[in-house]
């Protein structure tokens, strides 16, 4: 399996290739702008074939054709748009902190790139194997709230406002089930690099992968952390902060031009950035699904998996209606937060049970049950009744 | 349970994803500049001028009788009449129109042009793609440009233009048998000599 392998790890050898040429004192700094430029440079253009494949998604699922005009297929559209967005004025109010104003869409971007450093995209493939790297994209992730925060407050305009205060009281809420979920991973592998947690997961027995989804805890773990990843990106049904029809665009209401493309880039960079970890986490990262397909390259796993899981964002978005403020929340602390914690107890059991068909009942059982209870109470509460007016008839 | 519905939208929308591929009934939208959707009847927006014939001038029915210049509520008609007559549609010898010129960017197609035209002279069209580049000039049409075939009337408001068409052919034939009746007189007065004083032409007054 020569040739594979050497197809496998090609840009890291072409890199150790580069590097050969360069001086020794200048090799630390080549080396991180060879490792660096990539990312900057395919998930970006990620980012363009998302939106033009959303684009084209929602008008299937809305029995609609999408844009299909500029170039085969409309999927030159994402160009168009790049030029539209550029040629446009940039319009700051006068009234605006300019500084913060500026500085909010580039501290946005700036997050969401920075998640990318402890992401494995393939085999040897990331940028720093930090030994706290689940801690670091997690840190480097709450910096969305401060960017957004002064997008909307920098503007000076109630609705930015507005939409800030929600993104913020969303994300923050999100925070908590998502890092509770993610735990579980953490507890399985006992390691807080994203590295160990994709080793441990690229093995097989017989063709079967040990990814941590499949397993009860895994599941239930990977659902709650993509309930909780929709909600952090700020994607429908959890758009609140955005909320075109009833704030118009919520906190990057006052930016136009190359800032408000800078702003749907830095949304769509999340999200890319929290389903890679979840790719990392649950779904065995650059591992091939079954051991006889290993001889693809595991950055291509990877990016199909990632492909997979944004064609799910694309389909949730299409699916579902914003949620109202109190179901947020309500969602995030009345369910979320106690499934995380009996996801957190069940890894536990399941660690100490001897492994076989009871493990597997106990386990299901112990998730299965306090869900439905918590559905029908959650259903019970509030009675569906027509809504009756005193003084408006 | 909770997320059944969810589920269960999640399996619509799905299945209007793949349906689209696959029948294209589901696809209501219209390519519009290569497809065209067929227009409806009653569509109107800008008013012409019909003509019968071949001639788009000699074949106008407007007798530039200022009606719809004076009915119109934006004021964007404007006709000059002729010095001399020819023969209108029922063949009577009438005045006719100069210039006539409406401004579309005026006109807010509230068809009482059409309505009040006692000649079926003026009739509202449906053709929709008018952009220009001077909002003037190029808004100002002309009797030329407002002259539009009685074929393409009847393309495009069939049901209306036989119903006009079926009044016209009444008229002429009145106007004929008037003329006919009018010549047999003169040629009855001619042969017996002096008793009947000459019967004023009928006028063809079922027009007015």
């Amino acid at each position: 399996m020569i040739v594979p392998d050497t197809v496998d790890q090609i840009f890291v050898l072409s890199k150790h290739w580069l590097l050969g040429y360069v001086p020794t004192a200048l090799q630390p700094i080549v080396s991180a702008i060879l490792s660096v430029a990539p990312v900057l440079v395919v998930f970006p253009l990620l980012f363009a074939i998302t939106t033009v494949l959303e684009r084209k998604g929602l008008g299937r699922i809305q029995n609609r054709y999408g844009p299909n005009r500029v170039g085969p297929y409309g999927f030159s559209q994402p160009i168009a748009d790049g030029i539209k967005s550029l040629t446009k004025e940039d319009i700051v109010p006068r009234s605006a902190d300019q500084v913060v104003h500026l500085l909010a869409p580039l501290l946005l971007v700036m997050a969401a790139f920075l998640a990318y450093a402890v992401l494995p995209i393939g085999r040897n493939m990331v940028l720093t194997n930090l030994n706290a790297g689940v801690l670091f994209f997690f840190a480097v992730g709450s910096m969305v709230e401060l960017a957004v925060f002064m997008a909307g407050w920098s503007s000076r305009s109630k609705y930015s406002l507005l939409g800030a205060m929600r993104a913020v009281a969303q994300m923050i809420s999100y925070e908590v089930p998502l890092v509770l979920a993610s735990i579980v991973v953490i507890m399985a592998s006992g390691s807080l690099s994203t590295v160990a947690i994709v080793n441990l997961q690229a093995s097989y027995t017989s063709i079967w992968p040990h990814w941590f989804i499949f397993t009860p805890w895994g599941f239930t773990g990977f659902v709650l952390f993509m309930i909780a990843a929709t909600a952090e990106s700020n994607r429908s049904p959890f758009d609140l902060p955005e909320g075109e029809s009833e704030i118009i665009a919520g906190y990057y209401i006052e930016y136009s031009g190359f800032k408000f493309a800078l702003f749907f880039l830095g949304e769509y960079l999340g999200m890319f950035a929290t389903s890679g970890l979840a790719i990392t986490l649950f779904l065995g990262g650059w591992a091939a699904p079954f051991s006889f397909l290993t001889w693809i390259p595991s950055y291509i796993w990877f990016f199909a998996k990632l492909l997979a899981l944004i064609c799910v964002f694309i389909w949730i978005r299409g699916t579902l209606p914003r949620l109202r403020m109190d179901q947020l929340m309500g969602l995030a602390w009345k369910f979320m937060l106690p499934m995380t914690l009996l996801n957190i107890f069940t890894a536990g059991v399941w660690h100490f049970m001897p492994s076989g068909f009871t493990r597997w009942l106990v386990c299901t059982s112990l998730l299965i049950v306090p869900c439905l209870l918590l559905s029908r109470g959650l259903k019970q509460r509030k009675k569906l009744q027509i809504r009756t007016y005193r003084f408006a008839e | 349970m909770l997320g059944a519905g969810i589920l269960k939208g999640l399996a619509e929308t799905a299945r209007n994803f793949l349906g689209s591929y696959v029948s294209k009934d589901r696809l209501t939208t219209v390519q519009f500049p290569e497809e065209r959707a067929p227009r409806i009847e009653a569509s109107r927006n800008f008013p012409f001028l019909v003509y019968d014939g071949t001639d788009p001038q000699e074949g106008l029915r407007c007798v530039s009788c200022f009606i719809c210049e004076k009915e119109c509520p934006p004021k964007c008609i404007f006709i000059e009449k002729s010095t001399d007559k020819k023969p209108d549609a029922t063949g009577k010898p009438q005045f006719y129109p100069a210039r006539f010129n409406i401004d579309v960017s005026v006109c807010m197609s509230c068809q009482i042009c059409v309505e009040v035209c006692p000649f079926d002279a003026i009739k509202m069209d449906n053709a929709f793609e008018l952009s220009a580049t001077d909002r003037f000039d190029a808004l100002l049409w002309n009797k030329q440009q407002l002259a539009k075939s009685n074929n393409y009337y009847h393309e495009i408001h069939p049901t209306e233009a036989a119903a006009v068409d079926a009044e016209l052919a009444a008229a002429r034939a009145k106007t004929a048998a008037a003329a006919a009746a009018s010549a047999a007189a003169a040629a009855a007065k001619k042969l017996a000599a002096p008793p009947i004083p000459p019967t004023p032409p009928t006028n063809g007054d079922d027009i007015l």
